[in-house]
């Protein structure tokens, strides 16, 4: 009857690792669902946790954010500095009633390319069955006059 | 009451500070912040139960700052736990300001960190039982219950910043809510610009919040926004054993790392 | 003056279900968890039983805290721009105490000043206002130094005082005529009821016009850093307050589409004059603290021929600091 919800996925990947990762994963001809957007920044360090927020804000129904795995990062340490921040940030998400199963964390190297096309896959397979984020759509216009 | 004017009043005679931060009676019999500088606005000093500021909160500010030497009534063990923390962040050098803590039979006068740390050592903190049973309540939701919950509150939120303002940690020069070229988080009051400026609020004090309620008291309409803060620091202690106002020595948990932090979450 | 008429408890009752059947949405003050706050209601049983006021003021209702002015949407190069339409509901407010009901018309001073303002005007059209006097006040109340008193007439269309079994109804301009030919039956004419006995008292602490004559030649006056010394430089005086008028106009917007907000903003935040150059004309809490005092009692009088301030107290009710502002009005009128 409807059609099949397609979700809208943002990806922020670190330029090092999973970008290079992701790359891999197209030139090694590994088919994968086409719902993602990614968007390269220097370093998980980089991802302030208020672009997961705004990716909400713009229409994405799910996010993922991906970078070197531990001790690989390219500026030494910015995914480490990042691992705690989505540690405490992803617990109080919850506690504000964010629905944290439409943020995916990962860590995918330079040379994971069939980690990235797998991962992919099951976001997208998980996001689509959650459906369109309409808790975050709905507060968009919301308490404008 | 008495011991503690007659302190203020020797400490101001001697120069050794230019004034002492406490309270005085306020409208319809509540407690107010007050700044004494002279033996008379001395006398107006009250300390008992209702006094709840915490005065650390003024202490950043320009025009307190610059007064000179300062003294400042610690009935609230957050009063002290804020100094330590303002010391670890470099905002308050250890020893330039003195607290007043009203004692049984008299006042303690604690100059430094360590004797900070000491006296708290004797008083532990703890959420009082309504925010604890509200906490409790809320992490037992359902989550959509919960969002709907804050959604709720959130909705009276007129982005007055009372909060914001009378956190003793919130002291940036130019918060990121004012940094508007280009403006990051919403202005409006709106749903999202709500939204986002209580993530952020709470995300930016993760693991240097000291638990003194202050901005919940602000709030005019009731949002208990303390709680997100209580959460999130509730949250840093377990996975990183350190939280806010604990010690002036310790790096807060969000700037620093362990490279074997342990989470169940990356995949 | 107006003629007096009683109105009874179930009367009022009545009044409610004729306003509903009218159309209109009646606005009262309400128990929120401890809170008094305006909401929506449809009979008298869900008005607050004891309030003094509202945390919030009734500006929302001409003057909401976000609205949107224009929204555009670009394509190809094609800008189509849309107007907003103010979203105006026939509206009573009901309860809304004497002070606040006089604070309309400073609000009107400045959204009809050199242009009338569409949205403000639009709203306050479909506004009419049943005030109840005040039989209680508190401390931060100072109505009567400020122009206005417990059961003072100005701002409301029909004011009602509680007396024994009901309310002493005064029908005071066209608007409130028209509410009572809703239903005349239910407003017996000839009350005799005192309504001087039941008002709270309120005592005058100060002179507002000798206080404006003194204010230019007090600028620099050290009290204002004295008050000020507290304040934090929070917005909850500014956005509880009834009279309080400033605005920021912001945008929101994407390569596609956006709109424009008008939404409530506050002279005690230091951005509020922040220049782009960085320069900031007040710099310190205690300019902005005189300026929200000068605004009031200084340049409103000399713009507007009226004051900026009801003395209804909320401001200080609302002030983390607990600045009181009757207080210091009385310290600055002493001021040597
Ligand atoms: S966030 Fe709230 S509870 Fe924590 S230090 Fe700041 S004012 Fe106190
Ligand atoms: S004090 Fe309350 S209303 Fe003001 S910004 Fe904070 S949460 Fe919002
Ligand atoms: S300044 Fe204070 S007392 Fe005066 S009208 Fe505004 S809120 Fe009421
Ligand atoms: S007077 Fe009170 S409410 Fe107004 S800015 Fe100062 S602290 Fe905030
Ligand atoms: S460069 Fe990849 S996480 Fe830092």
């Amino acid at each position: 009857m409807s059609e099949q919800f397609e979700p809208k996925i943002t990806a922020f990947v670190c330029n090092w690792c999973t970008y290079a990762g992701a790359d891999l994963t197209g030139t090694s001809r590994i088919k994968y669902q086409p719902n993602v957007r990614v968007l390269r920044v220097p370093c998980t360090g980089r991802i302030d946790f208020m672009l997961i927020m705004k990716a909400f804000e713009r229409g994405a129904d799910g996010v993922m954010i991906s970078g070197c795995h531990p001790n690989d990062c390219h500026y030494t340490s910015g995914n480490y500095h990042a691992r705690r921040r989505w540690m405490v940030f992803r617990d109080l998400m919850d506690f504000m009633g964010i629905d944290t199963e439409r943020v995916t964390f990962s860590w995918v190297s330079a040379a994971e390319g069939a980690k990235w096309g797998a991962l992919v896959n099951e976001v997208t397979d998980k996001i689509r069955a959650l459906g369109p984020n309409t808790e975050q759509k709905q507060l968009v216009g919301l308490g404008v006059e | 009451m008495e011991s503690l004017k007659q302190k203020a009043k020797e400490l101001l005679e001697a120069g050794e500070i230019k004034a002492v931060l406490g309270y005085a009676r306020g409208t319809s019999d509540t407690r107010r912040p007050h700044v004494a500088m002279s033996a008379l606005e001395v006398d107006k000093l009250v300390a008992d139960q209702a006094c709840t500021t915490n005065l650390a909160n003024l202490l950043m500010k320009h025009e307190i700052k610059h007064l000179g030497k300062l003294a400042v009534v610690a009935s609230r063990p957050s009063t002290l736990r804020s100094l330590l923390q303002l010391t670890a962040e470099h905002q308050v050098a250890d020893g330039a300001i003195l607290a007043l803590v009203p004692a049984e039979g008299g006042v303690k006068q604690l100059g430094t960190a360590q004797a900070f740390e000491e006296h708290l050592a004797l008083v532990p903190q703890k959420k009082t039982e309504k925010d604890q049973a509200l906490l409790d309540r809320l992490k037992a939701m359902p989550r959509a219950e919960r969002f709907a919950f804050w959604q709720k509150e959130f909705s009276r939120c007129m982005k007055c910043y009372a909060c914001r303002n009378s956190c003793p940690m919130c002291y940036c020069e130019r918060c990121t809510m004012d940094c508007n070229r280009p403006q990051w988080v919403p202005v409006p009051s709106h749903a999202v610009g709500n939204q986002e400026y209580h993530l952020v609020r709470a995300m930016h004090l993760a693991g240097r919040c000291v638990e003194c309620g202050e901005c919940g008291r602000a709030c005019p309409v009731g949002i208990p926004v303390h709680l997100l803060t209580f959460f999130a620091e509730d949250s840093v202690r377990a996975q990183f054993g350190q939280g806010g106002g604990a010690s002036a020595t310790i790096d807060n948990a969000l700037s620093t790392f362990r490279p074997d932090d342990k989470e169940t979450f990356i995949r | 003056m107006a003629e007096r008429y009683k109105l009874t408890q179930d009367a009022l009752s009545a009044l409610f279900e004729a306003l509903a059947k009218d159309g209109r949405r009646i606005l009262a003050p309400t128990d929120a968890d401890g809170r008094t706050e305006l909401n929506a209601v449809t009979s008298p049983d869900q008005v607050s039983k004891q309030y003094l006021q509202t945390i919030l003021s009734a500006k929302e209702t001409v003057f909401p805290k976000v609205e949107r002015l224009l929204s555009y949407t670009t394509e190809g190069g094609k800008v189509d721009l849309k107007d907003a339409q103010p979203h105006a509901l026939p509206t009573v407010l009901f309860g809304v105490r004497p002070c606040e009901a006089g604070a309309f018309k400073a609000l009107d001073a400045v959204f009809n000043w050199d242009s009338r303002d569409k949205f403000f005007n639009a709203r306050l059209e479909k506004l009419a206002i049943i005030g109840v006097s005040c039989t209680s006040a508190d401390e931060a109340c100072f109505c009567t130094s400020a122009g206005g008193g417990p059961g003072d007439t100005q701002g409301s269309d029909i004011l009602l005082t509680p007396v024994q079994g009901g309310y002493l109804a005064e029908i005071l301009t066209p608007r409130g005529e028209a509410i009572q030919a809703l239903a005349p039956q239910f407003f017996q004419a000839g009350a005799t009821e005192d309504k001087e006995a039941v008002l709270a008292k309120v005592e005058k602490a100060f002179d507002r016009e000798a206080l404006t004559a003194k204010l230019p030649g007090m600028f620099e006056n050290p009290v204002w850093k004295q008050q000020s010394l507290r304040c934090i430089g929070c917005g909850a005086c500014a956005f509880v307050c009834p009279t309080c008028v400033c605005f920021d106009i912001q945008e929101e917007a994407d390569p596609k589409k956006g709109e424009r907000l008008r939404l409530w903003d506050s002279c005690g935040f230091s951005l509020f004059t922040l220049h782009a150059s960085g320069h900031n004309p007040r710099e310190v809490q205690s300019a902005r603290w005189r300026q929200r005092i000068y605004h009031k009692f200084a340049y409103y009088p000399e713009r507007y021929q009226q004051y900026g301030c009801v003395g209804c107290g909320k401001c200080t009710r609302a002030c983390p600091a607990d600045m009181n502002l009757k207080e210091h009005l009385v310290e600055a009128a002493q001021a040597q």
